[in-house]
């Protein structure tokens, strides 16, 4: 093994809340930064002319080679978990800029009393509307905390969209169930597809409030902060799983890098894989690493902040003994806990009479209603709590993926009958998704796979993770809400979202995964205090979507982001002058 | 030394369109054209590309809708992506123990590759390229739930799709079939433009933009 020289702060991932860290640190201070990567070098220019259907929306050319490193799972315990053995349920990223690259973009923040998720329920409903085995916690911040936070990664990255609050005053034209906005968005709206408007016009009809989905692809040119300027989207269609070719999608290379590449003060090394933090038990001394070849590196730091996606933190955890693993059997224990991932269903698939051009569009468009999400609506006479978003996004169709849903009427699978059907719906057919919150229960938590191992030969991270009664309610509520919005959209044919059984790892959710290292108020029910800063090992933070005790319906990333500046604040205004514990 | 497969057609055969040749360059030949044309096989034998080029074309027939898999060249198609990482499981999580016990939900399990998934599965279509199409027909039905089955119904739809690059979809009448234009730089002004009617711009490849090609998965070194 070898030692290299000691830096001030030793990053562990190059995605997203990595190269934030790296960026803050390197504008704002004189310490060195060292960022480990484990994935390839990847720059924003190479996305051009990749609008290549197979290799990046079929065979997931920019997601994590899952044959040296994949997670097992179980519905239930005791009992043996198998492999994933091929990408599914999820997309994890893997290179520089993580799943921020291959993003689909959408920006919405969470409703305000997610934060208080405990609290709240309890105040309206009481105790008793709480589901059995639940582990619904507060996150021990509130909307005032982060909105500020919010306001700034909308900054960074020019997010696109029409304030619903403003201060406090409802706007004409947003959305009126948003928690109060500081500031409007950067950037208007993006364009609203065809599609996306029957539903803005459908929903408005049946006396909803649509408003124009929150985007991280920016709808105009943008220069933010830093200087970086961006273009407005050319909407081609190829988003989602790709990297964006233009750059009008926020990426981590396009937003991030092209200012970490001239501080000298930061090193990104790619190609970089940790497999440990090395600590006394109460101070971490530094990380180990492999890299490309095998040759195995310790790098000692003074900080250490763990910014490798909800897995991985978790999993770097387990592996390095820090903090006690969580034992759902007697609720002991915090490492692992509150794992979430997210409700995420078509809740209505429609036949449409009109051709509707679906090639064109952008994964980040679309109109969004909110009457049914978080607390939104009485739920005293409904039986699940909480609740989601309803959303007719305008991403561009790719034929692979797209070609072959047709009506329930047409029986074949293939054939010419299946064939004629199939030609004449591909650019009649769309969806309306719904997005709901995913709350947290006893048995949902990660460990240590006893029998799996990665390529190098360490333990696998084991999800025990199954859908509850709350979720299978919700998704049956959503089902009936979709169609009847896709009636009043006009569809010629309707097919409902098919209730919702066991968790499946065939079946794409999101990418979002949270939970395993939570923050909190006190050590003995989180990993982290609000600031990501871990109960023991005081030199070490922890930032991304493992620090969140739920997940909501929003898609995680601007949270993500804005925790990430919170802790970036701490560190710089506050522990590097006096390093200690900041609560 | 392995013996090399090749897939012998008449230039009519494929459409008359584009064949691809060793250094994958692709030429153009005339449907009327009656040369026979000799196609390099990466993975399957010349009996095994009948087969699949057969099975294939029940999958997605040419008939009154447009062209189909033939037209499309899946069999080409199918024989790289078998031959490439994909076919080679070169992603996919192999260690054992296997548990083929497994429910559904937790996805395949299988120990075997797509190559052996193939070459396992093609062993039940003896003769099948020789067989009238409703005999064909009557022998997918039989073997319609099967792992294989499953994956040859999604490469076709792949082969017949994907960009020209792969090897299918030659001369993107896949996508003149769903009226799909490929990657095209920019909707911006068309998105505003039609509403509820159809706009179906003249379809572009990447074969076609010769800025920076994009290497195909396929082709990737191990």
């Amino acid at each position: 093994m070898k030692n290299l020289p000691r830096t001030d702060v030793a990053v562990v991932g190059g995605g997203w809340t990595g190269l934030l860290l790296a960026k803050e640190i390197a504008q704002r201070t004189a310490l060195n930064v060292v960022v480990l990567e484990r994935g390839r070098a990847r720059h924003a220019e190479d996305y051009a002319n990749d609008m290549d259907e197979l290799d990046y929306n079929v065979r997931f050319s920019m997601m994590q080679d899952y044959s040296k490193e994949t997670v097992t799972l179980r519905h239930a315990l005791p009992g043996r978990a198998v492999p994933i053995r091929q990408l599914g349920n999820f997309l994890p990223g893997n290179g520089t800029g993580g799943a921020g690259e291959h993003w689909g973009a959408a920006y919405p923040r969470h409703v305000p009393d997610l934060f208080e998720l405990y609290s709240k329920t309890v105040e309206r409903y009481g105790t008793k509307k709480l589901p059995e085995g639940h582990a619904v916690v507060d996150w021990g911040i509130t909307w005032e905390d982060i909105e500020p936070y919010y306001t700034k990664a909308d900054k960074l990255i020019g997010a696109s969209g029409k304030a619903g609050n403003l201060r406090g005053k409802i706007v004409e034209g947003g959305n009126p169930f948003e928690g109060w906005r500081s500031e409007e968005y950067p950037t208007p709206p993006m364009k609203v597809s065809y599609f996306s408007s029957l539903f803005q016009d459908a929903t408005k009809s049946l006396g909803y409030h649509p408003y124009p989905s929150p985007s991280a692809i920016l709808s105009s040119a943008y220069t933010n902060p830093d200087g970086i300027a961006r273009p407005g989207c050319f909407y081609c269609g190829f988003c989602d799983r790709f990297g964006c070719m233009v750059s009008a999608k926020s990426q981590p290379t396009n937003t991030l890098l092209p200012i970490l590449e001239k501080q000298k003060s930061v090193v990104l090394r790619n190609n970089c894989s940790v497999r440990k933090v090395a600590h006394d038990g109460s101070r971490a001394r530094g990380v180990n690493y492999v890299d490309a070849v095998g040759e195995e590196y310790f790098q000692p730091a003074d900080a250490v902040l763990l910014c490798s996606w909800t897995l991985n933190n978790t999993r770097l955890l387990l592996l390095s003994g820090i903090g006690e693993p969580y034992d759902p059997a007697t609720g002991r224990g915090v490492v692992g806990r509150n794992l979430t991932h997210q409700v995420s269903a078509p809740a209505a698939i429609l036949f449409m009479d009109k051709p509707l051009n679906r090639f064109m569009g952008a994964a980040a468009s679309g109109i969004g209603i909110s009457d049914f999400d978080g607390d939104n609506f009485d739920h005293s006479n409904v039986a699940f709590i909480r609740g989601g978003m309803f959303r007719a996004m305008g991403s561009g169709f790719q034929p692979i993926v797209s070609f072959g849903t047709v009506p329930p009427s047409v029986k074949a699978r293939w054939g010419s009958a299946w064939k004629k059907a199939a030609v004449y719906w591909y650019d009649r057919v769309g969806g309306i998704g719904f997005s709901g919150e995913h709350i947290p229960y006893q048995t949902n938590h990660m460990d240590l796979d006893p029998t799996y191992t990665d390529h190098l030969g360490d333990p696998l991270l084991r999800l025990t993770i199954d859908w509850h009664d709350n979720e299978r309610e919700m998704v049956k509520f959503a089902s009936q809400k979709g169609a009847e919005m896709a009636k009043a959209m006009g569809a010629r044919e309707v097919v409902r979202q098919p209730a919702y059984g066991h968790y499946d790892a065939r079946r794409y959710q999101t990418t979002h995964i949270q939970g395993g290292t939570i923050m909190g108020r006190s050590p003995e029910a989180s990993v982290t205090n609000t600031w990501g800063q871990h109960w023991q090992v005081q030199n070490l933070f922890i930032i991304g979507a493992s620090t969140m005790p739920c997940q909501g319906a929003a898609n995680p990333t601007p949270t993500v982001l804005a925790l990430a500046y919170r802790t970036a604040d701490a560190l710089i205004d506050r522990y590097f002058r006096s390093p200690g514990s900041l609560v | 030394m392995k013996r090399r497969h090749f897939l012998v057609m008449s230039a009519a055969s494929v459409g008359g369109t584009l064949v691809y040749s060793l250094d994958r360059k692709a030429s153009r030949l005339s449907a009327q054209d009656n040369k026979a044309v000799q196609i390099l096989l990466r993975f399957f034998t010349e009996q095994e590309a009948l087969i699949v080029a057969a099975a294939a074309s029940r999958i997605l027939p040419s008939d009154e809708t447009g062209p189909g898999a033939h037209e499309a060249g899946v069999v080409i198609y199918i024989d790289r992506q078998l031959a490439g990482p994909w076919g080679r499981d070169v992603r996919r999580y192999t260690q054992e123990p296997f548990d083929g016990n497994a429910a559904a939900e937790f996805g395949y399990q299988g120990a075997a590759s797509p190559q052996r998934v193939y070459r396992e599965g093609l062993k039940q279509l003896a003769g099948f390229d020789r067989l009238p199409p409703p005999e064909q027909d009557a022998k997918l039905v039989q073997i319609e739930q099967s792992a294989f089955f499953e994956l040859l119904r999604q490469n076709t739809i792949e082969g017949m799709f994907c960009d020209p690059l792969h090897g299918g979809n030659l001369d993107m009448v896949g996508w003149q079939l769903i009226g799909f234009p490929g990657p095209r730089m920019s909707n911006a002004s068309d998105i505003d433009k039609y509403r509820g009617e159809q706009f179906r711009p003249k379809p572009v490849s990447l074969v076609d933009l010769r800025q920076k090609p994009h290497r195909p998965s396929e082709d990737e070194a191990t």
